[in-house]
């Protein structure tokens, strides 16, 4: 199918998600109700992955890039962070690693686990 | 000069992409962890804008463009979890757990700093929602009476540093499942961490998609319970 039309696909699913948003109380973005409608509409068949992979890819693999703008706005906001950054950085860095660590351990040693019950 | 960029559409997009370019060709060159083409992109385009005296906002005027596409992108993400969607329901109970561990990990860890650090209930509550997708975090922050501006900042650092620090932290934990190292990503450093998820691999790029959206919604309910503490 023509990128397009793959991309407007993308969008109406979009929108959707921001109809959802606005119509329910829920503190959920615009983008996570998005996703859950994609593979609603993947699995149920209304989507197929052919319609929507080739703009979806392309947008997945520009996805870093995205995040500079917002990343660059920490230049507007220094003043404001400048007198906590340091306690802030350090609960980051420690914090960051800790969590990566841990909830990837958990997740290994539950597979494992499941595994050594099913032989 | 300086006119001309500030009054641009283009500049903002141009500088980040050629910047993000030089970035990956660095780090293709010298493949130290530590050049992370994200991280190099958002330095060079600090010290440029710095430099030649551009504000944030004539930047963000053209850039804004790219940050738009970020709602689209994260619906995307869908696809790479409905071609793992198996895995996942063969693994369920693992996945569950390992982000439940993640969250409560990040909540006892700012708690653990915020009473080192003397933290305020207001910036102690800023802190909580760091490792979860911004537009959730904003509204969390916002909600508990936390600083906004302080949360976003966190929550881009945390998803920029777990974005730079993986292959280490990985490496040290002795993490090699394709289903952890996602979930790890995920759980941790949100959409930024899914980013090198998906530059891992398909697997890993799938379960750290889902941990987003998992992760952001236990993070509601945990930070309403720990934000009592402080």
């Amino acid at each position: 199918m023509k990128f397009m039309k793959q991309f407007a696909i993308i969008l109406l699913i979009s929108f959707l998600g921001e109809c959802a948003r606005e119509l329910l109380p829920l503190p959920v973005p615009a983008s996570i109700y998005g996703l859950v409608f994609m593979l609603t509409a993947l699995m149920t068949g209304i989507v197929k992955t052919e319609d929507v992979n080739r703009a979806g890819m392309f947008l997945i693999e520009t996805m870093p890039m995205m995040f500079i703008p917002a990343a660059v706005g920490i230049m507007a906001a220094w003043n404001v962070f400048r007198p906590i950054c340091g306690p802030v950085v350090i609960t980051i860095v420690v914090s960051t690693i800790l969590v990566m660590g841990v909830s990837g351990l958990v997740t290994q040693q539950m597979i494992r686990w499941n595994e050594r019950k099913r032989k | 000069m300086r006119d001309i960029i500030s009054n641009s559409s283009f500049f903002g997009v141009m500088i980040s992409v050629l910047s993000y370019e030089l970035g990956l060709y660095l780090k293709k060159k010298y493949k130290w962890a530590i050049l992370n083409p994200l991280l190099i992109s958002i330095v060079v385009i600090i010290l440029f804008l710095a430099v030649f005296r551009i504000k944030y906002d004539d930047f963000n005027e053209g850039a804004k463009y790219l940050s738009y596409l970020l709602t689209p992108a994260t619906v995307c993400l869908a696809i790479p979890l409905y071609e793992q969607i198996q895995l996942l329901k063969d693994n369920w109970k693992a996945i569950l757990a390992g982000i439940l561990a993640g969250v409560i990990t990040t909540m006892c860890t700012v708690l653990a700093f915020a009473v080192m650090f003397h933290f305020t209930h207001e910036e102690y509550v800023t802190m909580l929602p760091k490792s979860i997708t911004t537009a959730i975090g904003m509204g969390l922050s916002q909600e508990m009476g936390g600083i906004v501006t302080i949360t976003v900042v966190s929550i881009i650092i945390t998803g920029v540093f777990g974005n730079m620090i993986a292959d280490i932290v990985f490496k040290v934990f002795q993490i090699h499942n394709p289903i952890a190292k996602g979930i790890g990503l995920g759980s941790s450093a949100h959409a930024i961490g899914t980013a090198k998820a998906m530059e891992m691999g398909e697997i890993e790029g799938a379960m750290s998609s889902l941990s987003i959206a998992v992760t952001g919604l236990m993070s509601v309910i945990f930070a309403a319970i720990f934000a009592g503490i402080i």
